[in-house]
């Protein structure tokens, strides 16, 4: 635990002005910076030799609609020469939904932050390939995993057609 | 591919060779084509589809296209206690339901504290290692069958049969089990049921040898797997490759050692790495772990310590069913934990198992109600995909089925 300390440690020195929180639950080790170093923090851990964060192991959003930066995006890697996992958090404000993409740092994190545009709507600077990934590339109802979008949807699966298993024509008589 | 269009050959500077040409054959026009693979391909696993750009045969660009089987597990999450969220862990990689159940009712127990009886350790070890044997031997049949060999699918689903069975009899369900409980598990084993399992634990190794002896050394399995996808260490670990595709690459990451859970810590066993980070390699990973989880088995089914199998915090754990049916308190304990759940403290975990395909993690994120306020499942067929593009080029089309086959992929995990 001492070690996990270290690395924050690290972290505030190397970016004084960037680290905003650190906050330790349960073991896990979670450091909150500022969205403009966010890609400067993801080079470090990962190619400073001590730290050495070469694994990334998930990116995750979080949506609070009643905070002023209403997103955060969570990006958590591990290090197999230390043997440590590190979560790296930052906020993004509706307006301006963007932070930079880490995709240059881990290559994993090209899919894995496809799929929190997908589900949160959150855009990736300097992102190689930012489109729809689990949703169909013509769904228009937002973005599903929102706090305000609704458990079922918002309608659009009821607009399509029954059609007639033979003909394939639209049935008569049955509206959706 | 035929060449198509004009006769007369266009300019040289405009064709793009793709091999060394021979200088004795004529010059061909080529051009890259687009083939759609999927989602109804038998090889695909499930709903996948691949657009491919190709030349000739080999493969310039594969992209994957997802979410044919996305059902928003992680939206339902939200809405419901953290007892009713455990089924629903079933479906995501619907051939090795114990093990989700295991990681998820893990990430919960870690966001409360939870200390779960030495017995219930012992069990749900036991049946997380039996659940990889299964998952390992479904892979094998699968994997071999993609690739053309047959007999191995047979020999494989014979003794994975007689695992299903077993867990028929311990859970009443062969496939979506729900046997996991936050707190410890729903029932302990019968003396008959441990009489089994240390039956085929013991008939099990040489069943495993008659399965790689089909293919160890069967020259087209070694023309068809050896030096194919190959991926490095360092490459594998950036895009976040995790189980035995990434312990082929030589990585030595397993959870299971590294941060022992459950009865991991107690039993005695070894961490197999490949070489080459290649087809092979990643096959024969999963071989050895077969036979150390059946290492794992035996010596946790001979240490099975006496005792509770379920933790003894009743604001958590449900009461068993019969004292519900007869005493008042247990059926209000019940009727609370079902319609309102248990608060959790304030907080964010994440929690990593190591499941057969790799790391399955639970990031959940609590506001101290009764359902998580956001819960994120890191599913590691989803992040294999990732990989596949970088993976697959150059290599031919029909090396296609062997590289999803060496991610061992489940499209139900992958969409969630």
């Amino acid at each position: 635990m001492n070690d996990l300390k270290s690395v924050a440690e690290r972290l505030q020195r190397q970016f004084p002005q960037d680290v905003l929180a650190v906050t330790e639950f349960r073991g896990d080790l979670a450091v909150s910076v500022r969205k403009s170093a966010l890609r400067a923090v993801g080079r470090f851990l990962k190619e400073e030799p001590e730290l050495g964060f070469d694994y990334i192991v998930h990116v995750s959003s979080v949506d609070y609609p009643t905070e002023l930066e209403r997103f955060e995006v969570v990006y958590e890697v591990y290090s197999i020469r230390r043997r440590q996992r590190i979560r790296i958090k930052t906020r993004t404000g509706e307006a301006d939904c963007a932070v930079d993409s880490l995709s240059g740092v881990w290559y994993g994190a090209n899919f894995m932050e496809r799929e929190v545009y997908d589900m949160m709507g959150i855009r990736f600077h300097g992102h190689p390939d930012l489109r729809r990934i689990l949703m169909p590339d013509e769904y228009e109802e937002g973005f599903p995993l929102r706090k305000d979008f609704p458990l079922q949807g918002r309608g659009w699966r009821d607009t399509f057609e029954f059609l007639e298993p033979q003909t394939g024509q639209p049935a008569q008589g049955k509206t959706p | 591919m035929t060449p198509t269009g004009p006769t007369t050959l266009p300019p040289a500077e405009t064709l793009r060779p793709s091999t060394t040409r021979r200088p004795d054959l004529p010059l061909l026009r080529t051009e890259e084509m687009m083939l759609n693979m999927g989602p109804q391909h038998p090889a695909t696993h499930g709903v996948l589809k691949m657009v491919l750009d190709l030349e000739g045969e080999r493969i310039v660009k594969s992209t994957p296209v997802l979410g044919f089987l996305h059902r928003g597990v992680e939206k339902l999450a939200e809405h419901g206690t953290y007892h009713q969220f455990i089924p629903h862990t079933d479906r995501l990689d619907y051939v090795c339901a114990m093990y989700n159940n295991f990681a998820y009712v893990r990430a919960v127990e870690k966001l409360l504290d939870l200390k779960v009886p030495p017995r219930a350790e012992y069990l749900r070890t036991i049946v997380a290692e039996t659940q990889r044997i299964i998952g390992h031997l479904f892979w094998l049949g699968t994997q071999a069958l993609d690739i053309g060999a047959m007999t191995v699918f047979f020999y494989t689903f014979r003794d994975r049969e007689i695992l299903l069975d077993w867990f028929n009899e311990l859970c009443g369900a062969r496939l979506t089990t729900s046997w996991y409980r936050i707190g410890g598990v729903e029932r302990d084993f019968t003396p008959e049921l441990i009489a089994k399992l240390s039956k085929f634990i013991d008939e099990f190794p040489p069943k495993i040898d008659e399965c790689n002896l089909l293919l160890e050394k069967n020259r087209i399995w070694i023309a068809r797997t050896k030096d194919i996808a190959v991926i490095s260490a360092e490459d594998a670990l950036s895009f976040g490759l995790s189980g035995p595709t990434l312990r082929g690459s030589g990585v030595d990451y397993d959870l299971r050692k590294y941060e022992p859970y459950a009865a991991y810590g107690d039993v005695e066993w070894s961490v197999p790495l490949g070489r080459n980070g290649d087809t092979y390699d990643r096959y024969w990973v999963r071989i050895e772990e077969m036979r150390e989880s059946c290492k794992i088995v035996r010596q946790c089914l001979d240490r099975l310590p006496d005792g509770p199998y379920l933790a003894d915090a009743p604001t958590v754990v449900l009461p068993s069913k019969d004292k519900v049916f007869t005493t008042l308190e247990s059926m209000i304990i019940q009727f609370k934990l079902f319609t309102k759940g248990f608060n959790t403290p304030r907080g964010e975990i994440y929690c990593g198992t190591e499941a057969h395909k790799g790391e399955l993690g639970f990031y959940i994120v609590s506001d101290g109600t009764g359902h998580p306020y956001r819960l994120k499942i890191r599913s590691p067929s989803f992040i294999h995909l990732g990989a596949f593009d970088y993976m697959a080029k150059g290599y031919m089309i029909a090396d296609i089925v062997t590289i999803f086959g060496s991610y061992d992929i489940v499209m139900g995990e992958c969409d969630r």
